[in-house]
């Protein structure tokens, strides 16, 4: 069935770099798109806005080298404002039936959105691997410390350890070193022999290297302890204040440890992949991201007619290709609908995209996840503190209760029955499974996504959707 | 059909759910010998997502034997299948939203007496006093104190643990391809994997356990359902009893974490012939009725809702008992939402079907003969 593009009002799910561009293709085409976005400002996470309240510091200091594309992204959403219907502080909670369920702010109510065609842009959060210590007041994810930065205008501490590995361990260390904060060490589980192995293919995006190189490069400059190789043993804290006190690491066959009042650490990105789940895209192992990701074609067409997915979300590929991807998506939605699009275009968003993979490939091999980390975890480490369950726990599931796939792990030990569904503990989870069972990670499953996607009020959830959503 | 496995046991199961799996236990500390085939993971359908009520209270008084039957094996669940699952006496509190419901549920304690379910009606100031927590729409209610509630995710995969320590072959994920019956045995096949051939067959299969009983030539009106589940995030603990409605509803409990399980409300809805959600309605009509109930929870956060796939029988009573066609099969499905508490007795029943021919508990109204009535 076609359609006049006038007819055609297609929903964005996420205003970052993917659902922003992608908002603007489809205007760009005649549409006007819903878009929904659980932030107050569009943006996304990596170029996240802070209240306008805030934002007496400058756009070269919130975003550094990438200041630039920051701008364009902010100004290309700002143009779109009057020509989309534009949802902020909205989260999309649950999908059935051709309509997502929608919670607007914690509290204001919530609404059910009708889609024929949706772009799912809804990005990524932190991999977490939990070390001792991990839930200490003080110890912040990457991401969690970046978003304090850029949203917030305040540091997570005054003396601060990063710690993990991946692109944005670097990055994230020098916005705090910039912004003034005295960054005590960077540790990397990365060996540099993984760096300067995986460096050619990294050449393929040689401004993003550059980059890279710099980052580091201005961190040694200016005095910052870079340590690689390395294997975070602890976060100390001081029980009785309950807070961090510094960190312990094995170097080579050394233990050592460091003063900080603050941590904060992760291991690159893993998709948000719940709605793509709910709305019944089907999934695959992806080596790659060692996740399993919802499939999707060169364009981004998922395996559910109507719905599109681009962005991290679908696979972590960073901001750049989150853009072209949002482009591509919408194209391909375009076209889906008969109307006319550039193939030219289209053709050079995939080419982009394409030679983008060897890029990936490279961090990857650059910044792999530490391969011994389940190996390693002791018994008393807590991975899900939703539930306060530990990975002495897990592995007591697989010996005595033989569970060996994901769901049933939960079902058993509770992991990821908490308020956050597993979105944090699930790949520390799936990482000890896989290592106690002897299994390869891709057999031992994914956790099946369940509405809510976050929690939802009761008295919110007691709206039925609008009018009769079909059968 | 390189590498089939090929098994001769005295009962084949099909069917690792909570009824499939404590029939396996039942049989093996009969010393018979038992392979069961269950295919995905035992008590990973509706045997383990269910609300996990044990009661008897509300039941057809047909049911009350069976029912009290498993209430002596909940007693010693622990020694049984060494877990407790979360086992609790806490009681289950059928709630009256009107006078005539508490009519209703005086005349369910005349007619049950001779069960000693200890019934206790409770209304008014003492409704007050002793459940300050109840909204405005409790008039009163019936407390049976020795029902409560159990951990269904741990229980039902804890039989069949059981009945594997005990000796019976558990085979998971093994789907049931094909099922004959050669005159003196029935023969399984599972895939290229596995064949089994038993003289005696349970079909616990479920909300699937329809086709099999069809292969017979027993056609039973079996209808899948899908209740709408959902739970919040851990509260201040408040409340002991797992709460009913007379007439239907909504069902809910608290467990010691503190998390509320809630659910019915409506249907949830199928994605495949496997799975099943709550349905976004069925959540919001849950949600109502839940803050009527219990205020407290108005400003509480559902973190997940789920549903899952049982099998319905028109007159809500399970099938159980002798096939009326082949001698050696023998049903146990189609416990219409409510087999959770009685599943361990219904499996002891099947273990004593195929070993007497009879059961010590009466199950004459749950016979497959009253779908299937012989022609005058």
């Amino acid at each position: 069935m076609t359609a006049a593009a006038g007819e055609i009002r297609p929903v964005i799910v996420g205003a970052g770099p993917a659902g922003v561009r992608a908002a603007q293709a489809l205007v760009a085409h005649g549409l006007q798109p819903v878009v929904i976005d659980e932030a107050s400002r569009a943006g996304g996470q990596i170029y996240r806005r802070p209240p306008a309240s805030l934002s007496q510091r400058s756009t070269q200091t919130l975003y550094g080298l990438e200041a630039r594309r920051a701008v364009a992204l902010h100004i290309a959403f700002d143009a779109l404002r009057e020509r989309i219907d534009y949802r902020p502080d909205s989260l999309v909670w649950s999908a059935q039936g051709g309509r997502l369920d929608v919670l607007h702010g914690p509290t204001r109510g919530t609404d059910s959105v009708p889609y024929g065609q949706l772009i799912v842009a809804t990005g990524a959060t932190d991999r977490v691997l939990p070390v001792p210590g991990w839930t200490l007041p003080g110890v912040y994810t990457l991401g969690g410390a970046q978003v304090a930065l850029k949203f917030q205008g305040c540091a997570i501490g005054r003396r601060v350890v990063f710690m993990g590995t991946g692109p944005l361990l670097y990055l994230v260390a020098y916005q705090y070193a910039k912004a003034g904060v005295d960054v005590a060490a960077v540790l990397d589980t990365a060996r540099l022999a993984n760096q300067i192995a995986a460096a050619p293919a990294m050449l393929a995006q040689p401004a993003v290297f550059a980059k890279g190189v710099y980052y580091v490069g201005w961190l040694r400059a200016h005095g910052v302890a870079l340590h690689s190789g390395v294997r975070p043993l602890r976060v100390l804290g001081d029980e009785a204040q309950g807070r961090v006190t510094g960190v312990a690491w094995q170097d080579g066959n050394e233990e050592r440890t460091l003063a900080c009042d603050a941590v904060g650490f992760g291991y690159a990105l893993r998709s948000e992949t719940q709605l793509a789940d709910l709305l019944g895209c089907r999934f695959e192992f992806a080596p790659l991201h060692r996740a399993h990701l919802p499939v999707r074609d060169a364009a981004g067409r998922s395996s559910v007619k109507g719905v599109y997915l681009a962005g991290d979300g679908a696979g972590i590929m960073g901001a750049d290709a989150a853009e072209w991807a949002g482009e591509r998506a919408a194209l391909a939605l375009l076209a889906d609908q008969g109307v006319a699009v550039d193939t030219a275009r289209t053709a050079a968003l995939e080419r982009r995209l394409h030679k983008l993979g060897g890029f990936r490939e490279g961090l990857e091999r650059a910044f792999p996840l530490p391969p011994d980390w389940a190996a390693h975890a002791p018994d008393e480490l807590v991975v899900c503190r939703c539930e306060n369950v530990t990975a002495g726990t897990l592995r007591q599931t697989v010996s005595v209760n033989g569970a060996d796939e994901m769901n049933r792990l939960k079902a058993l030990s509770r992991v990821g029955m908490g308020r956050c569904q597993g979105r944090m503990c699930g790949v520390a989870a799936a990482e000890i499974l896989a290592h106690a069972t002897g299994l390869p990670l891709q057999q031992v499953g994914r956790l099946r996504g369940q509405a809510p996607i976050k929690p939802i009020p009761i008295h919110l959830a007691a709206t039925p959707s609008l009018e009769g959503a079909g059968e | 059909m390189t590498g089939r496995k090929t098994l001769h046991t005295d009962v084949a199961i099909v069917g690792g759910g909570i009824v499939g799996a404590s029939a396996a236990l039942a049989l093996r500390q009969m010393g018979i010998g038992v392979v069961l085939l269950e295919r995905d993971l035992c008590g990973s359908r509706s045997s383990g997502v269910n609300y996990g009520g044990v009661r008897r209270q509300g039941r057809p008084l047909s049911q009350l034997p069976l029912a009290q039957r498993a209430h002596r094996i909940w007693e010693r669940l622990r020694e049984t299948i060494g877990t407790d699952g979360e086992y609790l006496r806490s009681g289950h509190f059928k709630i009256a939203r009107s006078e005539a419901d508490m009519a209703s549920l005086e005349r369910y304690r005349a007619q049950s007496r001779d069960f000693d379910l200890g019934l206790e009606l409770i209304s008014d100031a003492r409704l007050r006093e002793r459940c300050p927590w109840l909204g405005a729409r409790a008039v009163g209610g019936s407390l049976c104190a020795e029902d409560g509630q159990a951990n269904p995710r741990l229980v039902s995969p804890a039989f069949a643990l059981a009945a594997q320590r005990a000796g019976a072959l558990i085979f998971e994920r093994h789907k049931v391809d094909e099922v004959a019956h050669d005159g003196r045995a029935f023969m399984l096949r599972s895939g290229n994997a596995l064949e089994v051939h038993a003289p005696a067959l349970l079909n616990c299969a479920g909300a699937w356990a329809g086709p099999i009983a069809t292969e017979f030539g027993e056609e039973v009106p079996l209808q899948s359902g899908h209740p709408a589940m959902a739970v919040t995030e851990p509260l201040p603990f408040f409340m002991n009893w797992s709460l009913g409605v007379e007439g239907g509803g909504i069902y809910c409990r608290q467990v010691a974490r503190g998390n509320l399980v809630l659910g019915g409300g409506g249907k949830g809805v199928a994605l495949d012939a496997d799975r099943a959600r709550s349905d976004r309605d069925a959540i919001a009509s849950l949600s109502a009725q839940a803050i009527e109930l219990l205020p407290t929870l108005r400003h509480a956060h559902f973190i997940r809702t789920w549903s899952g796939t049982e099998g319905y029988l028109p007159d809500r009573q399970p099938v159980l008992g002798p096939s009326r066609t082949t001698p050696g099969l023998f049903h146990g499905f189609g416990f219409s939402g409510a087999g959770f508490q009685i599943g361990p007795a219904a499996g002891e029943v099947l273990a004593e079907l195929v070993r007497d021919g009879r059961s010590s508990t009466p199950i004459e109204s749950f016979s497959i003969e009253r779908f299937t009535p012989t022609p005058p």
